[in-house]
């Protein structure tokens, strides 16, 4: 980008192309969603409003709301930190914000995302709450490792985080949580929903951690560099798509366990935690029966863990 | 079969690579859930194609599950299941079957004679013996027009379909080429020109395949009608409609989807059907080669943009994991169709009666849907209500906006031109059945003109 400005500038005596929005400093960039060039302000500027717009727009927040901010210390949720604190600054939103991160446990691994949330709990004066597996489950992936070796700990940990957020956030009596997740990110799921068969989840869309996800993503950053706008009209077709009422969605209900949502006699992360502490690495490991397997048939067959141990694959009833 | 975690070890892919079983025996084929390879997974008695017929086995599964009997009988039965559960064709039907010279529709042509036999029908017994068997007719598409590099291409397939068609066990059956530009008739000089012209005005590539396609659709509408079919039969198969789901995904066409991939499209004039549907490209490909069927190496060229990066990626993850495309389009099948996605209904108390015994048998639900209002005017896909929002930031005066209005989004961004002036040449250039669409949309649309009042520029806007 720089050699670019810079062979601009010696081409054009003026100093290169301006900003088509601001017409008045140099372009710096072209934006990938409309492929505007346009200058380093203007650009802030706009992902600013569009953001607040759509928070606008569609009642997100209401004043006095305790907020949480999912903070992994990656570019989206650092983007996120900043973003919220300004604009709850600039338009008065009366939010009450706060940065909550997850330790699973594992050395080395979020030392350093941790240091970056603190930098940002400094930078952008919102405080810092670190919520741990081993708070929330007893269990830390290094303790969990121990046990179950490195075959199926990705199953453990992906279901552990997603419910980490929730479960720190509830523990902390916060009105709404928000996450970093951008348009590719819900495109790619989109398109993994598709792919994998996943109906009921095409109309939640649900991220979940996935060797899979490679593929999708692959392809989404091949179909940018064609159609930039494509990734928009990937996730204008998911809100488009009519369902079929008849389709077998999940029921939604409380895990009789712990009470988290569960469309299961007990959450997946109940399930697991069993197995754990009664050193049955395998139990949840696999397809239980059917992706919609509604309540009512499971507790015909439940009265423990036997129906929920690990499945061939074959058994699916696809 | 399809397993999302990398680390599951129920080894479902292994099955095929399995090694024989340490004692030298093959295990008793009767006893449930082992598989002997080399042995057909259905009769398990004769060996499997990959062992009968290697080269043509390929890397399907299906070559190492099923020995050849029984892979004919199981495509068979798809096809068959298809065609009577849909109540897809009727004697009395006198079809058209687009055909490229591909695997997919020579099947059709040769088995479809399969589906006359009359317990297929719910007809009374005294009627079966005098209805006669439907008419098949086949068309190819010339597109030579419109894709000038490849001309030499298609006169000589266009030769080599005829030729098949030719030899094909009678009754005999009518061959019509058709040239694309034939659906500007009378005019075809004009036409030929117009649709060069067309191609050089749309500047997207993936827009101007798509635009192609709709208009090889035009043609096909045309000569069945001109000539007495009331019938379409395209030879789409389960991994075409698996690349299509996620083209209209990426275009953003998530609303009008489902109606371009159920077995029946009743929305245009001539209704159009795919008995192939639930079979594999795959599939079809092995058929034609264990038969020595000839067909025709489409001469369509890679597809390019959006489309061609599509058809690498479903093959890429066909590969991966072979029943993928089928999950895909099981997918795509949950989506609500559209009410024209059925047989038209007869006015003939007996056919009714057939049609709610056959939903009954097939347990299918009874269609309950409004008919969509209107159509986008340049690929006929259902519009959603609120059409407007594409038009924001253009420089349209009125006629060309309600044009733009009537044309889904997809449409509005890689076919239709951003300004007026160059909307006029465009429309010019289309053939009379779409802009007498424009036409009707322009005069009768009173309603869109005020929706859409807002976004026009006024004289006064642009100082002249």
């Amino acid at each position: 980008m720089a050699s670019e400005a810079a062979a601009e500038t010696a081409a054009k005596p003026r100093g290169g192309r301006l900003c088509t929005i601001c017409n008045t400093k140099r372009a710096a960039l072209k934006r990938p969603k409309t492929l505007e060039q346009i200058c380093k302000d203007c650009f802030y500027a706009v992902l600013e409003d569009e953001i607040h717009r759509v928070i606008v727009d569609n009642h997100i927040f209401k004043r006095g709301e305790r907020v949480a901010i999912g903070a992994s210390g990656g570019k989206d949720s650092t983007v996120l930190a900043y973003v919220m604190s300004e604009l709850n600054r600039r338009h008065d939103y009366g939010l009450d914000l706060f940065l909550l991160s997850v330790d699973e446990g594992i050395t080395g691994y979020r030392d350093d995302s941790l240091e970056t949330v603190k930098r940002n709990e400094i930078q952008y004066g919102i405080p810092l709450k670190v919520v741990s597996y081993k708070d929330l489950y007893g269990w830390t992936m290094d303790e969990i490792v121990k046990l179950i070796g490195l075959k199926n700990n990705c199953t453990f940990c992906g279901v552990f985080r997603r419910q980490a957020l929730d479960r720190g956030a509830s523990l902390l009596k916060v009105d709404k949580i928000v996450t970093g997740h951008n348009a590719d990110d819900i495109a790619e799921t989109v398109l993994l929903n598709i792919l994998r068969g996943d109906i009921a989840r095409l109309s939640r869309c649900i991220y979940s951690p996935n060797a899979y996800r490679g593929f999708a993503r692959e392809f989404i950053k091949d179909l940018e560099r064609i159609r930039p706008r494509a990734i928009l009209d990937i996730i204008k077709s998911g809100e488009d798509f009519r369902i079929a009422t008849h389709t077998k969605m999940p029921e939604q209900g409380n895990c009789e366990r712990c009470g988290y949502i569960s469309s299961q006699k007990w959450c997946k992360a109940c399930v697991l935690l069993d197995g754990l502490n009664r050193g049955l690495p395998k139990q949840g490991i696999g397809r239980t029966r059917g992706l919609d397997a509604e309540r009512n048939k499971d507790s015909r067959e439940t009265n423990g863990t036997q129906s929920l141990q690990s499945k061939q694959c074959g058994s699916l009833d696809f | 079969m399809a397993c999302n975690s990398a680390s599951c070890e129920s080894g479902c892919y292994k099955d095929d690579e399995r090694p024989v079983a340490a004692n030298g025996n093959a295990s008793n084929p009767r006893r449930g859930g082992v598989n002997v390879p080399g042995v057909c997974l259905k009769c398990k008695i004769n060996q499997t194609i990959a062992v009968t017929h290697p080269a043509v086995a390929g890397s399907a599964g299906e070559g190492g599950r099923f020995c050849a009997d029984c892979f004919r009988s199981n495509l068979l039965g798809k096809f068959r299941f298809a065609v009577t559960s849909n109540a897809m064709i009727s004697p009395s039907d006198n079809i058209l079957v687009a055909f490229s010279g591909g695997s997919a529709s020579r099947y059709f042509i040769l088995f479809s004679h399969v589906l006359v036999t009359q317990k297929n029908f719910d007809a009374s017994r005294e009627r079966e013996r005098v209805l006669p068997v439907f008419g098949v007719g086949v068309a190819y598409i010339d597109e030579t027009t419109m894709c000038a590099e490849a001309s030499s291409e298609f006169g000589e397939a266009a030769n080599e379909v005829e030729l098949i068609v030719s030899n094909l066990t009678p009754p005999t059956k009518q061959f019509l080429a058709i040239p694309t530009e034939s659906i500007y008739s009378p005019e075809l000089a004009v036409g030929r020109d117009s649709l060069k012209r067309l191609g050089d005005v749309v500047r997207d590539l993936t827009g101007k395949e798509d635009l192609n396609k709709h208009l090889r659709m035009l043609s096909l509408q045309k000569a069945a009608f001109d000539n007495g079919y009331n019938k379409i039969v395209l030879g789409t198969c389960t991994s075409r409609i698996a690349c299509h789901v996620l083209e209209a995904t990426v275009k953003g066409q998530g609303f009008s989807l489902a109606a371009d991939i159920q077995y029946v499209d009743a929305r245009w004039k001539v209704p159009v059907v795919l008995p192939l549907r639930d079979c594999l490209s795959e599939e079809l490909n092995m058929l034609c080669s264990l038969d020595s069927l000839k067909t025709v190496e489409a001469s369509q060229q890679p597809r390019a943009g959006i489309n061609g990066l599509i058809s690498s990626f479903v093959k890429l993850l066909q590969e991966e994991n072979p029943s993928r495309e089928s999950t895909i389009v099981r997918t795509a099948g949950k989506l609500t169709p559209f009410s024209f996605n059925k047989t038209p209904e007869v006015d003939d108390p007996n056919e009714r009666l057939a049609t709610k015994r056959r939903q009954k048998k097939y347990n299918l639900k009874p269609d309950k849907s409004q008919p969509p209002e209107s159509f986008c005017l340049v690929c006929s896909s259902p519009l959603k209500k609120s059409n407007t929002s594409g038009l924001n930031g253009l420089a349209l005066e009125e006629t060309s906006a309600v044009i733009y209005a009537a044309a889904c989004s997809s449409c509005q961004y890689q076919i239709l031109p951003k300004d007026t002036s160059s909307m006029e040449h465009f429309l010019s250039l289309l053939p009379q059945s779409i802009t007498t669409l424009a036409k009707d949309s322009s005069d009768s649309h009173m309603f869109l003109r005020e929706q859409i009042q807002d976004l026009l520029l006024s004289d006064s806007d642009d100082g002249t």
